[in-house]
């Protein structure tokens, strides 16, 4: 973790002056006046969860480990509960019909399945972004862009929100597309750019951990070659679990690889040892395209 | 065997032009029947507006009706009173219209639900003179007397089926994914689905709403003993009113020439009325809500 101490004032007057540069060192230290123990402490964990769509159990105990401020990518064969996995860290598996978790996931130490969780804060505190493009088509781009802020309450001058708004654009890459057309539909951008809007979004609140479910599944090869920058620019502030179908993009962008198969967690390690030395037969069949 | 075989070229050539002629012919079906789809409305128009056009003047939008065998006289009550009944409809129809259908879209698994589905088809159903004797029932007979809010209300229960299913229709169509994301944004149940699924829905539940106050514009049946209709000014609530499907039921069947010219310019306002509404609500939507359907360009 760098950057994590600069005061908050300090930050946000630079914020003001050079948005991109200042953001990187905001978001860390604005979160809270979290320790360098803190945030070198385990971001996300999850424990023996168990994930089921009626009676069929997608993902079966699984226990994972994410370190902060890395980015960890999950693999694994079609229906092999990956996707459901990461969205048992933010609570949204439980919003489908008949969807059921046990278990416990830990963000920050805290159980975000413990009796009395605010779900909407722990959502707040996550970044989501799924799979297909999705920006709210009754709201313009800039509403987009500040909507994770709006609904959070959080009231900021007006220039500080036209100054988030152009930080996390330009982290995003959309500024200079975007600039002149604020006020216009987000549905008139290209796939490639809603989905950055969307990681946008995902990111104006300065979430400390960023789940992207196959965020370039429906994207061309430049337009995911953008969002895979991204990622890696975002190493070091954000905690990032990125879902992917895609071997080569877990190689490209992530610290740490977990191989998934039938709702079990096979093996963890770091990405280099995962794709060259796995430990496991199965994740070895699996990477040389043996099956999935 | 002889599928098997490779058809000759004069076979191929022959088949083709059938084809072909096949084709042409069947365009050529689809296109009248396309055409008769719209001649009923052409003929209905050009109709009302040789009929109705010769009564039109500035004063038949500004006069009262007038007694038989005087000439001249206007529609100015029935007009007022049809927008009075059409707003009281809508602020009945509406709101209950669309919460039910968000309902239906959000908890459509439900018992309930299913029971309001198929009740809600029923009374969509229902005759509109059937509503209109319930109305009577339930507000003229306790009140002792005709009122425009019985009419509205009479016409507000024929509008609610036709907006909740509007509504549940157009809600569904919205993505689950979108509301997902409005979840994990931090968005909570009820806030994603006004703020961004009903939103998203919007511009196809005006489209729908409009629909249906155009339908309950021209009805006639539940006013007939519920407004009831009257030859004066009036926009009290609690006061039977004038509405334009009245006035033209009474002039049309009346035995004077004189009034029966004016069941025809009355109807033309009907129709223009109801015309202007929907032109203006889709103009407010689109320039509101623009693309909001459009899907997303490619890349």
């Amino acid at each position: 973790m760098t950057d994590v101490t600069p005061r908050a004032l300090d930050a946000r007057l630079a914020a003001r002056l050079t948005p991109a540069v200042a953001m990187r060192a905001v978001s860390p230290a604005t979160r809270d006046d979290a320790s360098d123990a803190a945030i070198s402490a385990v971001a996300v964990r999850t424990e023996q969860l168990d994930a089921m769509y009626g009676g069929v159990a997608a993902v079966r105990s699984a226990t994972l480990t994410f370190t902060p401020g890395r980015v960890t990518a999950i693999i694994g064969p079609s229906g092999c509960g990956k996707s459901t996995l990461l969205r048992c860290i933010n609570r949204l598996h439980e919003t489908q019909p008949a969807a059921r978790v046990r278990g416990a996931v830990f963000v920050d130490g805290r159980d975000v399945y413990a009796a009395g969780t605010d779900v909407v804060a722990v959502r707040r505190s996550i970044g989501f972004v799924a799979q297909r493009p999705t920006p709210f088509p009754s709201m313009n781009i800039r509403e987009n862009v500040v909507a994770g802020l709006r609904v959070a309450g959080i009231r900021v001058s007006g220039t500080e929100l036209e100054d988030r708004v152009e930080a996390v654009l330009q982290r995003t890459g959309l500024w200079d597309e975007v600039s002149d057309r604020l006020d216009s539909d987000p549905m008139s951008l290209s796939g490639g750019q809603q989905q950055r809007l969307c990681l946008a979004r995902a990111l104006a609140p300065e979430p400390r951990v960023l789940l992207l479910d196959e965020p370039t599944a429906a994207l061309d090869p430049g337009s995911t070659q953008r969002i895979e920058e991204l990622v890696y620019l975002l190493r070091g502030e954000v905690t990032t679990i990125i879902v992917t179908h895609n071997m080569q993009q877990a190689a490209r962008v992530s610290d740490i690889t977990a191989f998934m198969l039938e709702g079990e967690l096979i093996e963890q390690a770091p990405t280099r040892v995962l794709f060259t030395a796995p430990s496991d037969a199965r994740t070895e069949l699996y990477l040389t395209g043996r099956f999935g | 065997m002889s599928a098997l075989a490779a058809p000759s070229r004069v076979q191929r050539t022959e088949r083709m032009a059938r084809r072909r002629r096949m084709g042409s012919f069947m365009t050529v079906v689809v296109w009248c029947a396309a055409l008769l789809s719209v001649v009923p409305l052409i003929l209905i128009a050009a109709h009302l507006i040789i009929g109705g056009a010769r009564v039109l003047s500035p004063t038949f939008f500004t006069a009262l009706p007038a007694p038989p065998g005087v000439s001249g006289g206007g529609v100015a009550n029935g007009v007022a009173g049809t927008l009075v009944l059409l707003g009281i409809a809508s602020v009945i129809g509406m709101p209950i219209g669309l919460g039910a259908g968000l309902y239906l879209a959000e908890h459509g698994r439900t018992r309930l639900a299913t029971i309001v589905r198929y009740l809600s088809d029923v009374l969509s159903g229902l005759p509109s003179i059937v509503v209109g004797i319930f109305a009577w029932e339930l507000i003229v007979r306790p009140s002792g007397q005709f009122s425009a809010l019985a009419g509205g209300f009479a016409l507000g229960m024929i509008m609610i089926p036709l907006v909740a299913r509007a509504t549940e229709e157009m809600v569904r169509l919205v993505p689950v994914a979108l509301r997902e994301a409005a979840l994990a944004l931090g968005f909570t149940r009820w806030r994603s689905s006004l703020q961004i699924v009903l939103r998203t829905a919007l511009p196809g539940i005006v489209t729908a709403a409009l629909v249906a106050v155009a339908r309950v514009a021209g009805e006639t049946a539940p006013l007939l003993f519920t407004a009831f209709g009257t030859p004066f000014w009036s926009l009290r609530l609690d006061r039977p009113i004038a509405a334009l499907p009245l006035q033209i039921y009474n002039y049309a069947t009346s035995p004077y020439d004189d009034w029966r010219a004016q069941a025809w310019g009355g109807a033309l306002v009907l129709i223009a009325l109801v015309l202007v509404i929907s032109i203006i609500a889709r103009r407010v939507t689109r320039s509101r809500f623009g693309a909001a359907t459009g899907g997303a360009r490619g890349d």
